[in-house]
């Protein structure tokens, strides 16, 4: 029984980072269509702008807060300057596009840092939440960050009229233009948001995994299957598919099939759901008259 | 009375198709001016040129204003509201979300909710059903709804395509109606695009009729409706 929450919390623990990726992904597909591939090495990239803040000397926080804003400026910028002009390109292009970015992020990430291993800073006390060795402060401070981090954004978008016209001109850009809505900036917006969140997963993660360039390639994996299995067009959805895919993965893995083969069952989990039910578990089809 | 819209030499392309052939159009401050037509005359592309969401050429000048660059996005906001063919209904939003997504571009606060107000009243149903997910909503309702929407933005100039699109007719008169209270009491100036001809010369005074991109005849509605040749011919009855 002991084992069995042990393997949940920390399934839970994998699943939150999972989340916060698999968020990032949805962000900008609901209004793009496109997966961001480099979403991972973005997430690697400003943890690393992290860890050099911290090196020169900034507190975690003060760290962790400036590495977030830049993630999001430069989300902003990216789609900004590379691509808006590639606006009407053939989806081919821009997988190719997304793909340079990924590599990029991890050459410049080795070229300034290098590509040896560094440990990142856990800002959790090294502590035993109930003093029985089940949850530690680790693990419950990293679930606790993407709760909050969710419910933050949860408001955003359902509270406040930027949100609200993030939503509209993902769902339906002519008309959201015809109610004075800049959609090109809304884009760009979520590009930014999607940076900032990828940010907090990789700040998450580093200390567990340690950081160098190649940190996020498993975990974005994992996060597109748990955006797939909840449901690619629904941001909610694909927040409790990275839970589902953490806690699956980890109980799956120490159980029945071991840990080696613990990402091909994450794979196995995204051609199951896909076949089953194609818009994911939470994948709402729209109800719509014609 | 001075041009609240002055269009001039409007043309406009669908790749290398030309949809629109020099148009010249002009709408008083307060007028309400009926676009009328064939089907595939070009009726929907001159709204969607007017507000540039189609590749187009020639001059816009709205209020004095010369707009013809200017973004759509830019043109809403200088008080051009659009009720699009289709409806243009945001399906997974709410009906009170897709109204008030207009207070993303309104800085009075207070006058937007009075509005809000407005809509409710004209369109008693959509209170109603204010917090349902807008794509269930009955065809009638999305056009209650695609009305309501446009007049969160606090237009002076509205177009209307079609406003009247599949709805019964006790809906169409209701429609009607309202248009006209809010072509008088909000002195909000017209651009209605339709098919029930007789209804749509009922509130107009003044008329464009078109034909493949072109204007073939203007002038005002009482003109028109008095011209049996021009009715039997471009109306149909
Ligand atoms: N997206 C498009 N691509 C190519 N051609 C188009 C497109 N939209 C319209 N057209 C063409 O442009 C011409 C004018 O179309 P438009 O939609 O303006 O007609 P309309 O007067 O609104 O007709 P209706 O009464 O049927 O709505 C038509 O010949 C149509 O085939
Ligand atoms: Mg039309």
């Amino acid at each position: 029984m002991e084992f069995f929450i042990q393997q949940l919390v920390a399934g839970l623990t994998s699943g939150a980072i999972y989340a916060c990726v698999a968020l990032g992904l949805v962000m900008i597909f609901v209004s793009t269509d496109h997966i961001n591939f480099a979403q991972g090495e973005m997430a690697m990239f400003a943890t690393y702008l992290a860890w050099a803040m911290i090196d020169v000397g900034f507190s975690y926080w003060m760290a962790f807060v400036c590495a977030v804003l830049l993630a999001f400026v430069g989300g902003l910028f990216i789609q900004r300057v590379i691509l808006k002009p590639l606006e009407t390109a053939p989806v081919l292009s821009l997988v190719v596009c997304f793909i340079a970015l990924l590599s990029f992020f991890n050459a410049l990430a080795g070229m300034l840092w290098s590509f040896t291993i560094k440990p990142f800073p856990t800002p959790f006390p090294p502590k035993d939440i109930f003093g029985n060795g089940l949850v530690s402060a680790q693990q419950l401070g990293i679930v606790a960050v993407t709760v909050i981090m969710l419910g933050i954004l949860t408001v955003f978008f359902r509270y406040t009229t930027l949100g609200l016209a993030m939503r509209a001109a993902a769902q339906n850009a002519s008309s959201a233009r015809l109610m004075g809505v800049r959609v090109s900036w809304m884009l760009a917006l979520g590009w930014g948001l999607a940076a900032a969140i990828g940010a907090v997963a990789g700040m998450l993660v580093a200390p567990i995994v340690f950081l160098d360039p190649n940190m996020m390639t498993g975990i974005l994996v994992y996060g597109f299957a748990g955006a797939l299995v909840g449901g690619i067009g629904n941001p909610m959805g694909a927040v409790a598919g990275g839970f589902i895919v953490g806690v699956l993965e980890n109980l799956v893995g120490s159980y029945l099939i071991g840990n080696e083969l613990k990402l091909s069952f994450a794979l196995a989990m995204v051609v199951g759901v896909l076949l089953l039910k194609p818009a994911g578990i939470f994948g709402q089809v729209i109800v719509r008259r014609v | 009375m001075a041009a609240i819209l002055d269009v001039k030499g409007l043309s406009a392309w669908y790749g290398p198709i030309r949809a629109l052939y020099d148009l010249d159009l002009t709408i008083e401050q307060g007028g309400v001016t009926a676009l009328l037509g064939a089907n595939g005359a070009g009726k929907t592309t001159t709204l969607r040129a007017i507000c540039n969401m189609t590749r187009r050429a020639g001059t816009t000048t709205f209020d004095g204003k010369d707009i013809s660059k200017f973004t759509t996005e830019d043109i809403v906001r200088l008080g051009i509201g659009q009720v699009p063919e289709g409806r243009g209904t945001f399906t997974g939003l709410s009906v009170d979300e897709n109204l008030r997504l207009a207070f993303h571009i309104r800085k009075d606060r207070a006058e937007a909710m009075r509005d809000m107000d407005l809509v409710f009243e004209l369109f008693p149903r959509l209170k109603e059903r204010i917090k349902q997910q807008a794509g269930t909503l009955s065809g009638g309702e999305q056009q209650m709804l695609a009305v309501g929407r446009a007049l969160m933005l606090a237009p002076r100039l509205m177009l209307l395509d079609e406003p009247s699109f599949g709805l019964a007719p006790l809906i169409v008169q209701e429609i009607f109606r309202i248009l006209k209270r809010i072509n008088v009491e909000k002195k909000v100036s017209m651009l209605i695009v339709e098919q029930n001809a007789a209804l749509a010369l009922e509130l107009a005074d003044h008329v464009y009729l078109l034909e493949t991109g072109r204007v073939v005849t203007q002038g005002p509605s009482e003109l028109v409706k008095n011209d049996e040749t021009l009715r039997k011919a471009y109306l149909g009855y």
